[in-house]
Protein backbone atom coordinates (compact mmCIF):
# COMPACT_ATOMS: atom_id res chain seq x y z
CA UNK A 1 0.00 0.00 0.00
CA UNK A 2 1.38 3.57 -0.90
CA UNK A 3 1.85 6.07 1.40
CA UNK A 4 -1.50 8.01 -0.09
CA UNK A 5 -4.02 4.80 0.11
CA UNK A 6 -2.81 4.35 3.69
CA UNK A 7 -3.64 7.96 4.84
CA UNK A 8 -7.21 7.09 3.03
CA UNK A 9 -7.02 4.06 4.96
CA UNK A 10 -6.10 5.21 8.68
CA UNK A 11 -8.78 8.33 7.87
CA UNK A 12 -11.53 6.06 6.43
CA UNK A 13 -11.13 3.36 9.49
CA UNK A 14 -11.88 6.24 12.14
CA UNK A 15 -15.49 7.27 10.82
CA UNK A 16 -18.10 5.55 11.60
CA UNK A 17 -19.26 5.68 7.93
CA UNK A 18 -17.04 2.77 7.38
CA UNK A 19 -18.39 -0.12 9.97
CA UNK A 20 -21.99 1.08 9.45
CA UNK A 21 -21.21 0.05 6.11
CA UNK A 22 -19.45 -2.77 6.83
CA UNK A 23 -22.16 -3.74 8.78
CA UNK A 24 -24.96 -3.70 6.22
CA UNK A 25 -22.66 -5.31 3.38
CA UNK A 26 -22.24 -8.48 5.87
CA UNK A 27 -25.58 -8.70 6.43
CA UNK A 28 -26.18 -8.61 2.93
CA UNK A 29 -23.77 -11.08 1.81
CA UNK A 30 -25.48 -13.29 4.81
CA UNK A 31 -28.76 -13.18 3.73
CA UNK A 32 -27.93 -14.28 0.10
CA UNK A 33 -25.84 -17.15 1.44
CA UNK A 34 -28.85 -17.86 3.59
CA UNK A 35 -31.15 -17.78 0.74
CA UNK A 36 -29.06 -19.82 -1.39
CA UNK A 37 -29.16 -22.48 0.59
CA UNK A 38 -32.74 -22.78 0.86
CA UNK A 39 -32.44 -21.14 4.61
CA UNK A 40 -30.98 -23.79 5.84
CA UNK A 41 -31.41 -23.83 10.03
CA UNK A 42 -27.56 -24.32 10.08
CA UNK A 43 -27.12 -21.16 7.64
CA UNK A 44 -27.87 -18.35 10.34
CA UNK A 45 -28.22 -15.34 9.04
CA UNK A 46 -26.28 -13.84 11.92
CA UNK A 47 -23.83 -15.91 12.96
CA UNK A 48 -22.64 -15.66 9.00
CA UNK A 49 -22.80 -12.02 9.17
CA UNK A 50 -21.22 -11.56 12.80
CA UNK A 51 -18.47 -14.42 11.17
CA UNK A 52 -17.37 -11.93 8.45
CA UNK A 53 -17.37 -8.52 10.28
CA UNK A 54 -15.53 -9.84 13.03
CA UNK A 55 -13.43 -11.84 10.41
CA UNK A 56 -12.75 -8.24 8.68
CA UNK A 57 -12.01 -6.52 12.20
CA UNK A 58 -9.57 -9.32 12.78
CA UNK A 59 -7.46 -8.58 9.39
CA UNK A 60 -7.13 -4.97 9.26
CA UNK A 61 -6.51 -4.85 12.98
CA UNK A 62 -9.32 -2.33 14.18
CA UNK A 63 -10.61 -2.91 17.79
CA UNK A 64 -14.04 -3.29 18.49
CA UNK A 65 -14.65 0.32 19.89
CA UNK A 66 -13.67 1.55 16.73
CA UNK A 67 -15.99 -0.93 15.06
CA UNK A 68 -19.02 -0.36 17.30
CA UNK A 69 -18.63 3.70 17.10
CA UNK A 70 -19.97 2.69 13.53
CA UNK A 71 -22.30 -0.02 14.33
CA UNK A 72 -24.10 1.79 17.13
CA UNK A 73 -26.54 3.50 14.89
CA UNK A 74 -27.28 -0.36 14.19
CA UNK A 75 -27.41 -1.68 17.53
CA UNK A 76 -29.52 1.25 18.92
CA UNK A 77 -32.19 -0.22 16.77
CA UNK A 78 -33.02 -3.26 18.69
CA UNK A 79 -35.17 -1.25 21.31
CA UNK A 80 -37.44 0.43 18.60
CA UNK A 81 -37.15 -3.20 17.62
CA UNK A 82 -38.55 -4.46 20.52
CA UNK A 83 -41.61 -1.56 20.77
CA UNK A 84 -42.49 -2.74 17.59
CA UNK A 85 -43.16 -5.99 18.56
CA UNK A 86 -46.71 -4.55 19.99
CA UNK A 87 -48.08 -4.60 16.12
CA UNK A 88 -47.73 -8.32 14.83
CA UNK A 89 -49.03 -9.16 18.89
CA UNK A 90 -51.97 -6.80 18.17
CA UNK A 91 -52.51 -7.84 14.52
CA UNK A 92 -53.06 -11.70 15.89
CA UNK A 93 -54.85 -10.59 18.89
CA UNK A 94 -57.88 -12.59 18.17
CA UNK A 95 -55.94 -16.02 17.44
CA UNK A 96 -53.89 -14.79 20.89
CA UNK A 97 -57.37 -14.51 22.81
CA UNK A 98 -58.85 -18.34 21.33
CA UNK A 99 -56.03 -19.95 22.85
CA UNK A 100 -55.21 -17.80 25.85
CA UNK A 101 -55.33 -20.87 28.39
CA UNK A 102 -52.76 -23.06 26.72
CA UNK A 103 -50.40 -20.24 25.76
CA UNK A 104 -50.51 -18.57 29.40
CA UNK A 105 -49.94 -22.60 30.81
CA UNK A 106 -47.29 -23.52 28.00
CA UNK A 107 -45.20 -19.81 28.89
CA UNK A 108 -45.54 -20.55 32.75
CA UNK A 109 -44.51 -24.18 32.52
CA UNK A 110 -41.94 -23.40 28.87
CA UNK A 111 -40.16 -20.01 30.72
CA UNK A 112 -39.43 -21.87 34.23
CA UNK A 113 -38.07 -25.49 32.21
CA UNK A 114 -35.84 -23.51 30.43
CA UNK A 115 -34.34 -20.70 32.37
CA UNK A 116 -34.00 -23.28 35.41
CA UNK A 117 -32.44 -26.44 33.78
CA UNK A 118 -30.08 -24.00 31.90
CA UNK A 119 -28.91 -22.38 35.69
CA UNK A 120 -28.36 -25.92 37.38
CA UNK A 121 -26.58 -27.64 34.89
CA UNK A 122 -24.28 -24.77 34.29
CA UNK A 123 -23.96 -24.44 38.40
CA UNK A 124 -23.23 -27.93 38.34
CA UNK A 125 -20.41 -27.16 36.38
CA UNK A 126 -19.32 -24.80 38.49
CA UNK A 127 -19.77 -21.72 35.68
CA UNK A 128 -19.83 -18.28 38.00
CA UNK A 129 -22.57 -16.14 39.03
CA UNK A 130 -21.73 -13.56 36.16
CA UNK A 131 -21.95 -16.16 33.52
CA UNK A 132 -24.84 -17.39 34.69
CA UNK A 133 -26.62 -13.70 34.74
CA UNK A 134 -26.08 -13.62 31.24
CA UNK A 135 -27.45 -17.05 30.49
CA UNK A 136 -30.62 -16.71 32.67
CA UNK A 137 -31.89 -14.96 29.51
CA UNK A 138 -30.75 -17.28 26.86
CA UNK A 139 -34.11 -18.46 25.20
CA UNK A 140 -35.33 -14.77 24.71
CA UNK A 141 -35.40 -12.17 22.36
CA UNK A 142 -31.59 -10.84 21.70
CA UNK A 143 -32.54 -7.26 22.64
CA UNK A 144 -34.36 -7.95 25.85
CA UNK A 145 -31.86 -10.70 26.33
CA UNK A 146 -29.04 -7.97 26.31
CA UNK A 147 -31.27 -5.73 28.61
CA UNK A 148 -32.07 -8.52 31.27
CA UNK A 149 -28.60 -9.80 31.29
CA UNK A 150 -26.86 -6.31 32.11
CA UNK A 151 -30.01 -5.36 34.84
CA UNK A 152 -28.73 -8.50 36.69
CA UNK A 153 -25.05 -7.55 36.37
CA UNK A 154 -24.02 -10.19 33.25
CA UNK A 155 -21.76 -9.06 30.40
CA UNK A 156 -25.47 -8.11 27.66
CA UNK A 157 -22.75 -9.11 24.48
CA UNK A 158 -22.08 -12.62 26.07
CA UNK A 159 -25.70 -12.61 26.59
CA UNK A 160 -26.21 -12.07 23.06
CA UNK A 161 -23.90 -14.92 21.99
CA UNK A 162 -25.64 -17.37 23.83
CA UNK A 163 -29.43 -16.26 22.74
CA UNK A 164 -27.61 -16.63 18.79
CA UNK A 165 -26.37 -20.37 19.93
CA UNK A 166 -29.70 -21.20 21.63
CA UNK A 167 -31.60 -20.04 18.62
CA UNK A 168 -29.61 -21.97 16.30
CA UNK A 169 -29.54 -25.14 18.13
CA UNK A 170 -33.79 -24.92 18.72
CA UNK A 171 -34.05 -23.70 14.97
CA UNK A 172 -32.31 -27.24 14.02
CA UNK A 173 -33.64 -29.59 16.25
CA UNK A 174 -37.52 -28.19 16.86
CA UNK A 175 -38.94 -30.08 14.13
CA UNK A 176 -37.45 -33.67 14.22
CA UNK A 177 -37.67 -33.18 18.20
CA UNK A 178 -41.46 -32.54 17.59
CA UNK A 179 -42.20 -35.26 15.38
CA UNK A 180 -40.86 -37.93 17.63
CA UNK A 181 -43.34 -36.60 20.35
CA UNK A 182 -46.06 -37.24 17.90
CA UNK A 183 -47.34 -33.89 18.68
CA UNK A 184 -49.29 -32.54 14.92
CA UNK A 185 -50.87 -28.95 16.82
CA UNK A 186 -49.03 -26.44 14.64
CA UNK A 187 -49.83 -23.85 17.01
CA UNK A 188 -47.90 -26.08 19.85
CA UNK A 189 -45.15 -26.67 18.05
CA UNK A 190 -44.82 -23.00 16.79
CA UNK A 191 -45.62 -21.52 20.24
CA UNK A 192 -42.38 -23.84 21.79
CA UNK A 193 -40.06 -22.91 18.82
CA UNK A 194 -40.64 -19.20 19.79
CA UNK A 195 -40.53 -19.64 23.49
CA UNK A 196 -37.63 -21.44 23.51
CA UNK A 197 -35.65 -19.99 20.85
CA UNK A 198 -37.17 -16.44 19.62
CA UNK A 199 -36.66 -15.09 16.44
CA UNK A 200 -34.52 -17.48 15.01
CA UNK A 201 -37.01 -20.14 15.97
CA UNK A 202 -40.00 -18.08 15.10
CA UNK A 203 -38.36 -17.75 11.55
CA UNK A 204 -37.62 -21.23 11.43
CA UNK A 205 -41.55 -21.94 12.44
CA UNK A 206 -43.12 -19.71 9.47
CA UNK A 207 -40.70 -21.33 6.90
CA UNK A 208 -42.68 -24.88 8.24
CA UNK A 209 -45.69 -23.35 8.68
CA UNK A 210 -47.74 -20.08 9.03
CA UNK A 211 -50.09 -21.19 11.77
CA UNK A 212 -46.70 -22.18 13.42
CA UNK A 213 -45.23 -18.97 12.54
CA UNK A 214 -47.97 -16.94 14.28
CA UNK A 215 -47.48 -18.58 17.59
CA UNK A 216 -44.21 -18.55 17.75
CA UNK A 217 -44.08 -14.81 17.04
CA UNK A 218 -46.52 -14.83 20.23
CA UNK A 219 -44.59 -16.66 22.41
CA UNK A 220 -41.57 -14.81 21.38
CA UNK A 221 -43.14 -11.41 22.66
CA UNK A 222 -44.95 -13.17 25.66
CA UNK A 223 -41.56 -14.98 26.71
CA UNK A 224 -39.66 -11.49 26.39
CA UNK A 225 -42.12 -9.38 28.79
CA UNK A 226 -42.61 -13.38 31.15
CA UNK A 227 -38.84 -13.69 31.52
CA UNK A 228 -37.61 -10.29 32.16
CA UNK A 229 -40.03 -10.40 35.44
CA UNK A 230 -38.64 -14.55 36.27
CA UNK A 231 -35.14 -14.26 35.38
CA UNK A 232 -33.95 -11.57 38.81
CA UNK A 233 -36.25 -13.65 40.66
CA UNK A 234 -34.93 -17.29 39.99
CA UNK A 235 -31.34 -15.95 39.24
CA UNK A 236 -31.60 -14.09 43.50
CA UNK A 237 -33.31 -17.60 44.11
CA UNK A 238 -30.19 -19.80 42.91
CA UNK A 239 -27.41 -17.87 43.38
CA UNK B 1 -42.41 6.03 7.85
CA UNK B 2 -41.75 8.88 10.48
CA UNK B 3 -44.86 9.17 12.00
CA UNK B 4 -44.82 5.31 13.17
CA UNK B 5 -40.91 5.74 13.81
CA UNK B 6 -41.93 8.71 16.66
CA UNK B 7 -44.51 6.91 18.16
CA UNK B 8 -42.33 4.04 18.49
CA UNK B 9 -39.55 5.93 19.96
CA UNK B 10 -42.04 7.94 22.31
CA UNK B 11 -43.13 4.61 23.72
CA UNK B 12 -39.62 3.52 23.89
CA UNK B 13 -39.04 6.49 26.12
CA UNK B 14 -41.94 6.32 28.18
CA UNK B 15 -40.63 3.08 28.73
CA UNK B 16 -37.38 4.19 29.64
CA UNK B 17 -38.72 7.09 32.01
CA UNK B 18 -40.74 4.61 33.89
CA UNK B 19 -38.18 1.57 34.63
CA UNK B 20 -35.70 4.25 35.73
CA UNK B 21 -38.18 6.04 37.94
CA UNK B 22 -39.66 3.21 39.53
CA UNK B 23 -36.96 0.54 39.60
CA UNK B 24 -39.36 -2.00 38.06
CA UNK B 25 -36.90 -5.15 36.76
CA UNK B 26 -38.39 -4.67 33.16
CA UNK B 27 -36.20 -3.35 30.59
CA UNK B 28 -37.56 -0.03 28.92
CA UNK B 29 -38.47 -1.39 25.76
CA UNK B 30 -40.31 -4.22 27.31
CA UNK B 31 -42.80 -1.62 29.00
CA UNK B 32 -42.81 0.49 25.47
CA UNK B 33 -44.08 -2.49 23.54
CA UNK B 34 -47.07 -2.73 26.37
CA UNK B 35 -47.35 0.39 25.93
CA UNK B 36 -48.36 0.76 22.57
CA UNK B 37 -50.02 -2.17 22.67
CA UNK B 38 -52.10 -0.52 24.88
CA UNK B 39 -52.41 2.09 22.86
CA UNK B 40 -53.55 0.06 19.81
CA UNK B 41 -55.95 -1.77 21.84
CA UNK B 42 -57.66 1.50 22.83
CA UNK B 43 -58.07 3.17 19.86
CA UNK B 44 -60.10 0.04 18.88
CA UNK B 45 -62.38 0.85 21.08
CA UNK B 46 -62.15 4.81 20.43
CA UNK B 47 -65.01 6.15 18.59
CA UNK B 48 -63.11 7.34 15.90
CA UNK B 49 -60.09 4.95 15.38
CA UNK B 50 -57.02 6.38 13.17
CA UNK B 51 -55.87 2.52 12.19
CA UNK B 52 -52.68 1.08 12.47
CA UNK B 53 -51.44 1.98 8.39
CA UNK B 54 -48.99 4.77 9.58
CA UNK B 55 -47.31 2.32 12.16
CA UNK B 56 -46.96 -0.64 9.50
CA UNK B 57 -43.79 1.29 7.50
CA UNK B 58 -41.58 1.75 10.66
CA UNK B 59 -42.34 -1.35 12.21
CA UNK B 60 -42.69 -3.89 9.72
CA UNK B 61 -39.41 -2.27 8.55
CA UNK B 62 -37.38 -2.90 11.79
CA UNK B 63 -39.26 -6.63 12.10
CA UNK B 64 -38.36 -7.74 8.64
CA UNK B 65 -34.68 -7.48 9.26
CA UNK B 66 -33.97 -8.22 13.09
CA UNK B 67 -31.22 -10.65 11.91
CA UNK B 68 -29.45 -7.56 10.83
CA UNK B 69 -29.91 -5.77 14.39
CA UNK B 70 -27.92 -8.37 16.47
CA UNK B 71 -24.78 -7.70 14.36
CA UNK B 72 -22.67 -5.68 16.37
CA UNK B 73 -23.48 -7.28 19.74
CA UNK B 74 -22.27 -10.71 18.10
CA UNK B 75 -19.52 -9.15 16.63
CA UNK B 76 -18.62 -8.13 20.16
CA UNK B 77 -18.05 -12.11 20.48
CA UNK B 78 -14.72 -12.26 19.40
CA UNK B 79 -14.01 -10.62 22.96
CA UNK B 80 -15.45 -12.90 24.44
CA UNK B 81 -13.97 -16.31 23.32
CA UNK B 82 -12.47 -16.63 26.81
CA UNK B 83 -15.20 -16.80 28.72
CA UNK B 84 -16.57 -19.35 26.06
CA UNK B 85 -13.35 -21.50 26.16
CA UNK B 86 -13.09 -21.51 30.13
CA UNK B 87 -16.82 -22.78 30.22
CA UNK B 88 -16.81 -24.20 26.94
CA UNK B 89 -18.38 -27.98 28.07
CA UNK B 90 -20.40 -26.65 31.04
CA UNK B 91 -22.07 -23.96 28.60
CA UNK B 92 -22.60 -26.47 26.02
CA UNK B 93 -24.29 -28.98 27.53
CA UNK B 94 -26.72 -26.49 29.59
CA UNK B 95 -27.42 -25.00 26.34
CA UNK B 96 -28.16 -28.08 24.69
CA UNK B 97 -30.50 -29.52 27.38
CA UNK B 98 -31.96 -26.46 28.06
CA UNK B 99 -33.19 -25.66 24.49
CA UNK B 100 -34.72 -29.54 24.05
CA UNK B 101 -36.21 -29.28 27.97
CA UNK B 102 -38.23 -25.90 26.75
CA UNK B 103 -39.10 -27.15 23.37
CA UNK B 104 -40.53 -30.50 24.97
CA UNK B 105 -42.16 -28.29 28.02
CA UNK B 106 -43.83 -26.03 26.21
CA UNK B 107 -45.24 -27.86 23.55
CA UNK B 108 -46.64 -30.69 25.69
CA UNK B 109 -48.14 -28.11 28.37
CA UNK B 110 -49.54 -25.78 25.20
CA UNK B 111 -50.94 -29.58 23.74
CA UNK B 112 -52.15 -30.93 27.27
CA UNK B 113 -54.02 -27.66 28.52
CA UNK B 114 -55.91 -27.51 24.70
CA UNK B 115 -57.23 -30.88 24.84
CA UNK B 116 -58.76 -30.54 28.94
CA UNK B 117 -60.51 -27.56 27.27
CA UNK B 118 -61.47 -29.12 23.96
CA UNK B 119 -59.80 -26.28 22.44
CA UNK B 120 -57.93 -28.79 19.87
CA UNK B 121 -56.39 -27.73 16.56
CA UNK B 122 -59.07 -27.89 13.73
CA UNK B 123 -56.71 -29.74 11.35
Amino acid sequence: MSDADFGLWVYLSRTPLLWLTVTLLAYLTADRISAALGRHPLANTVLMAVALAAGLLAVTGTPYRTYFEGAQFVHFLIGPATVALALPLYRSRRTVWRAIVPMAAALVVGAMAAMLSALLIARAFGIPGPVLAALAPKSVTAGVAMGIAEGLGGDPALAAVLVLLTGAIGAVTVTPLMNALGLRDMRARGFAAGLAAHGIGTARAFHVNPVAGTFAGIALALNALFSAILAPIVLRALL
Amino acid sequence: MIPGAALILLCQLAGEAVAHATGLPLPGPVLGMILLLALLLLNDASPRPVGDAFLAPAADGLLGNLSLLFIPAGVGVVGRLDVLQANGVGLAVALVASTLIGLVATALTFAAVARLLHQEAEA
